[in-house]
C-alpha cells in the first residue's frame, strides 16, 4: 500500500511552498487585502513561470501535464500561503470544465493562455442566494445569446471568461441545463465588483444581455458536467483549506509558545493546549479525508463522489475550526487588523461556501454514500 | 498513490489469507460478525475457550504474535504483514481478545527486560494461548497519575512481599500471570521509586474480585495483594526504574495500528435507513443527514489516516503522529451518536429491553458503554495532553509534585 503523495511529489510541494514564502509573505497579500490591487499580479506570473498554473494540464494544450496529485500538493501551498490570485477559479473550475467538455478547439484556445498566466477563468453558476441545484439557474440561453444575472462570481471582475450556467429547457430535470463559454472582453456583460467577507479574493456580479456564448460540451449535459467540476474542485480546495487549516494550527501553536500571561507560556495551560490538540485532530482528519479524494480524483475513480464530498466536509470544518480557534489562543491580539488571524478566519469562512455549503455538502454525502448502499 | 498490496505483500497475504480459509472456526462467523462495538456475544461457547483454541492453531501453523521473533513464539514478520495479516484475519481476529493485553503489552515488556530463561519459558506459551497475561498498573489512586501508585513491594531475602490494590485489570480472572508494577521507593519522587515484576496470578494472597460497571456489565477486575511472595528473578528492569520499563509497555499498546475503533457510525447508519418518523425515513430528514454527514466523515478520516500509517509501515518508516486521534475522536463519537440515536426514538428511546423493534437495545448500551472508550487506555484530556505535547511540542504541565519524595505528597484534597 503507497497511500501517500511520490518523493516528487513532496519535492515539489517544498518547492511550492518555498517559492510562496518568497513571493506570497503576509505583507504582500495585505496589499490585496487593503483594496491596493485586485489580485497580486506578480505573483500570478510567477506561478505561471513555476508552471504551477498548468500542471494538471496536459502538454499538448500547453501545460506541464504532471497530473491531479501534482495539483493537489500545489493547491495546498497555496491555501497556506492564502494567496491572493484567482487559483482555484481559474485552475480547478474553469480548466477543468475545458478539460471535461471542452472541443478540441476550446481547449486549444484557452488552455495555453491559463498555463501562460495570460486568461483569467471563472464558473459563473450562482444567482443569489442558494445552492447549486439546477432549479436555481435561471440565466437563459437562446439562439447564441445569454440572459440573465450571475452573482457571486469569484474573481467575476478580472476573469477574462467565464463558464456559465445556462437554462436550455424548462422540463424541471437536470438535463434543462447547458454550459457556455463566454468571452468577458467581447462585450455584452456588465461587471460589479461586490464587497465580501475575503477581500483577498474578489467577488462580482455578472449581468449578460444579449450575451455571445459558446456551447460547452453537449446542449443539456451541463449539470452532469458541473457536478464533476464541482467534486474535482472540491477535492482541490480541500487541499487548500488542509493547507490553511495547518497554517493557522501553526500560527496559534508559535502564538501560545511566545506569549507569557500568569507567569508562564500560555501553551502550558491545559485549556490552551487542548484546544490547539483539537485543531490538530480536524487537521489530521481532513488531510486523511483529503488523500482520499486526491487518490479518487487523480485515478478517475467511482468512489470520486462519495470521496469528495468527504473531503469537502471535512476540510471546510478543519479550517473553520483551526481559524476560529487560532483567534482565541491569540486572545485580543487575533481580533487586530494588524495580526494575521483575521485573514485565515475571512478566507475559511468564504472558502466553506464557494462551491456550495456545508449543509449542501453533508446533503451530497449522504445521497452518495446512499446509491453506493444500494448498488 | 495506490492501495495495492507490492508484489510481497500480495504473496504475504495470499499465504494468511489460504490459511485462514482451510483453519478458521467457519461456525463462529455469523455471531462474531454480529458482535459490534467490543462486545462479543457467543451463545454456546466461552470466548476464552474458543480463543484458546484459534489461538493455539495460529500458533502450530505459525500464525501467532507475528511480529515477534520465532524463537519465542512468532514468526519475526515485519510490522505490515502484522497489519496484513489483521486484515485478512478479519472477524476471527475478535477472538484474540484475551490475548491482546500479552501480545501488545506484557509480551514486549518481558522480552525487552526479561532474563533469556524467562523469554524462553513464557513467551511460546503466551503466543500458543496456553497461558493468559494481564497487566497490573491502575490502582484506585492512580489512574491518569499512574506513576501515583501505592501498592508496596518490600524486598525480603530473595523474594519481594507485595501488599495493595490494582483496579480496572481486563481478565484478571482467567489470567495466568500478570504484569505489575509497584512501588519499592516510598522515599524517593514519585516517578523513581518504581519497580516491575511479573507473578504467578495463583500465588497466595491474591485476589481478584469483579467490578460491577455504570453500565451494569462486569468486564474487570479488582485484584488485591496480601503479602503475595514474588521472587527477585521475576522483575523486570533495575530497581526504581519501573517507571522508564512502564512507558515500553504502553508505547507497544499505543503502536497497535491498523485496529479498528468502533465508531458507531455503520449502525447509525442502518438504524437511519429504516426509522420511520413522522414525516419519512430518518434518512430523509435534513438534521439527521447533517449530523449523519459529519460524522461518516470522521470516520473516513479515521479509517484513511490509519492508511496512511499502514502506508508508512509498507514503506518500513515509522509512521507519524497522526494515529494518536483515534480513540480521542472515536470515544467521543460512540457517545454523541448513541445519545443521538436515542433522541431519534423519542420517549422510547428510554427502553433498553433488546426485543424493541428493530434496534434490540444497542444504543442504549452504546451510550451507558461509551464513557468507559473516553476513560480506558488514556482519558480524552490525557490523549489531548500527548497530542499538545509530544505533537505540537508545547510545554509539559507544570507538575507540583515532581520533585517531592512520594511520601509526602498530599494523599487527600481536603
Amino acid at each position: 500500500m503507497n497511500f501517500d503523495f511520490s518523493d516528487d511529489q513532496k519535492q515539489l510541494r517544498d518547492q511550492a511552498r518555498k517559492f510562496l514564502a518568497e513571493k506570497c509573505s503576509p505583507k504582500a497579500v495585505r496589499v490585496v487585502l487593503d483594496g491596493k490591487a485586485p489580485y497580486d499580479k506578480e505573483l500570478w506570473k510567477g506561478l505561471a513561470e513555476m508552471g504551477f498554473l498548468g500542471v494538471a494540464i496536459p502538454e499538448d494544450f500547453g501545460g506541464a501535464g504532471a497530473g491531479h496529485l501534482e495539483l493537489c500538493v500545489i493547491a495546498e501551498e497555496m491555501g497556506r500561503a492564502n494567496a491572493p490570485v484567482p487559483f482555484s477559479s481559474t485552475v480547478y473550475l474553469a480548466a477543468e470544465a475545458l478539460l471535461i467538455a471542452g472541443s478540441d478547439a476550446q481547449k486549444k484556445k484557452w488552455l495555453p493562455t491559463i498555463a501562460a498566466g495570460e486568461a483569467i477563468g471563472t464558473l459563473a453558476l450562482f444567482e443569489g442566494k442558494g445552492n447549486p441545484s439546477p432549479k436555481n439557474v435561471k440565466l437563459t440561453a437562446a439562439n447564441g445569446v445569454l440572459n440573465g444575472v450571475k452573482k457571486p462570481v469569484a474573481d467575476g471582475a478580472i476573469a477574462d471568461f467565464a463558464v456559465v450556467a445556462a437554462r436550455t429547457g424548462s422540463s424541471g430535470r437536470e438535463n434543462d441545463i447547458s454550459l457556455f463559454l463566454v468571452d468577458l472582453k467581447a462585450g455584452g456583460v456588465e461587471i460589479k465588483s461586490l464587497t465580501n467577507l475575503d477581500p483577498t479574493r474578489g467577488q462580482a456580479e455578472l449581468t449578460f444581455k444579449d450575451c455571445k456564448a459558446e456551447p460547452l460540451g453537449a446542449a443539456g449535459d451541463g449539470w452532469s458536467i458541473l457536478t464533476q467540476v464541482l467534486d474535482r474542485a472540491a477535492v482541490l480546495c480541500a487541499f487548500e483549506q488542509v493547507g490553511g487549516s495547518d497554517r493557522a494550527l501553526e500560527m496559534g501553536r508559535d502564538y501560545a509558545l511566545d506569549r507569557i500571561a500568569f507567569g508562564r507560556q500560555i501553551g502550558s495551560f491545559q485549556a490552551v493546549k487542548h484546544m490547539l490538540a483539537d485543531m490538530y485532530v480536524s487537521a489530521t482528519l481532513a488531510r486523511s479525508n483529503s488523500y482520499y479524494g486526491a487518490w479518487a480524483l487523480s485515478t478517475n475513480a467511482a468512489e470520486l463522489p462519495e470521496a469528495a464530498a468527504a473531503a469537502r466536509i471535512s476540510a471546510t470544518q478543519a479550517f473553520q475550526h483551526c481559524a476560529k480557534n487560532n483567534i482565541q489562543v491569540h486572545g485580543g491580539m487575533g481580533f487586530t487588523w494588524e495580526f494575521d488571524c483575521h485573514m485565515y478566519y475571512r478566507r475559511a469562512n468564504a472558502m466553506a461556501l464557494g462551491l456550495g455549503s456545508l449543509s449542501y455538502w453533508e446533503d451530497q454525502l449522504i445521497d452518495r454514500m446512499r446509491k453506493k448502499n444500494a448498488a | 498513490m495506490n492501495f495495492d498490496d507490492t508484489p510481497q505483500e500480495a504473496a504475504f497475504r495470499d499465504t494468511a489469507r489460504k490459511w485462514i480459509e482451510a483453519n478458521a472456526p467457519k461456525e463462529l462467523h455469523a455471531e462474531l460478525s454480529k458482535s459490534s462495538l467490543g462486545r462479543i456475544r457467543l451463545a454456546k461457547h466461552d470466548i476464552v475457550d474458543v480463543g484458546k483454541a484459534w489461538q493455539k492453531k495460529k500458533f502450530e501453523g505459525n500464525w501467532a504474535c507475528l511480529h515477534w521473533p520465532r524463537e519465542y513464539g512468532g514468526r519475526g514478520a515485519s510490522p505490515i504483514e502484522r497489519v496484513i495479516w489483521q486484515q485478512e484475519e478479519g472477524v476471527y481476529g475478535k477472538l484474540t481478545q484475551p490475548f491482546q493485553i500479552g501480545e501488545g503489552m506484557c509480551g514486549p515488556t518481558v522480552m525487552a527486560f526479561g532474563s533469556e530463561d524467562a523469554k524462553r519459558r513464557y513467551l511460546p506459551k503466551l503466543a500458543s494461548g496456553e497461558e493468559i497475561w494481564c497487566q497490573l498498573f491502575s490502582e484506585p489512586s492512580a489512574g491518569s497519575d499512574v506513576a501515583g501508585l501505592r501498592t508496596r513491594a518490600e524486598k525480603k531475602g530473595d523474594n519481594w512481599i507485595v501488599n495493595g490494590q490494582k483496579i480496572w485489570t481486563s481478565g484478571a480472572h482467567y489470567s495466568d500471570y500478570g504484569l505489575l508494577i509497584a512501588r519499592t521507593d516510598p522515599n524517593v519522587p514519585k516517578h523513581k521509586g518504581l519497580t516491575m515484576f511479573f507473578l504467578d496470578m495463583k500465588s497466595p494472597g491474591v485476589e481478584v474480585r469483579p467490578i460491577k460497571q455504570a453500565n451494569g456489565m462486569q468486564e474487570f477486575n479488582e485484584v488485591y495483594f496480601t503479602d503475595v511472595v514474588i521472587p527477585d528473578s521475576q522483575r523486570l528492569g533495575a530497581v526504581g526504574e519501573g517507571w522508564s520499563v512502564s512507558l515500553t509497555t504502553l508505547m507497544n499498546e499505543r503502536m497497535s495500528i491498523g485496529a479498528r475503533l468502533a465508531t458507531g457510525v455503520p449502525e447509525m447508519f442502518e438504524f437511519c435507513f429504516n426509522l420511520m418518523l413522522e414525516d419519512g425515513l430518518a434518512i430523509d430528514d435534513p438534521a439527521v443527514r447533517s449530523k449523519l454527514a459529519s460524522w461518516a466523515a470522521k470516520s473516513s478520516g479515521l479509517k484513511y489516516t490509519s492508511m496512511r500509517a499502514i502506508s508508512a509501515l509498507s514503506k518500513g518508516e515509522r509512521p507519524g503522529p497522526e494515529n494518536s486521534i483515534g480513540k480521542l475522536v472515536s470515544g467521543m463519537m460512540l457517545q454523541d451518536i448513541a445519545t443521538y440515536a436515542m433522541d431519534l426514538q423519542g420517549a422510547a428511546g428510554v427502553l433498553t429491553g433488546t426485543d424493541e423493534e428493530t434496534v434490540q437495545g444497542q444504543f442504549q448500551q452504546m451510550l451507558l458503554s461509551s464513557p468507559s472508550m473516553r476513560i480506558a487506555g488514556g482519558t480524552d484530556e490525557i490523549l489531548r495532553n500527548i497530542i499538545a505535547e509530544r505533537v505540537l511540542g508545547l510545554p509539559g504541565d507544570i507538575r507540583v509534585d515532581k520533585d517531592v519524595p512520594y511520601n509526602k505528597i498530599p494523599t487527600k484534597g481536603r
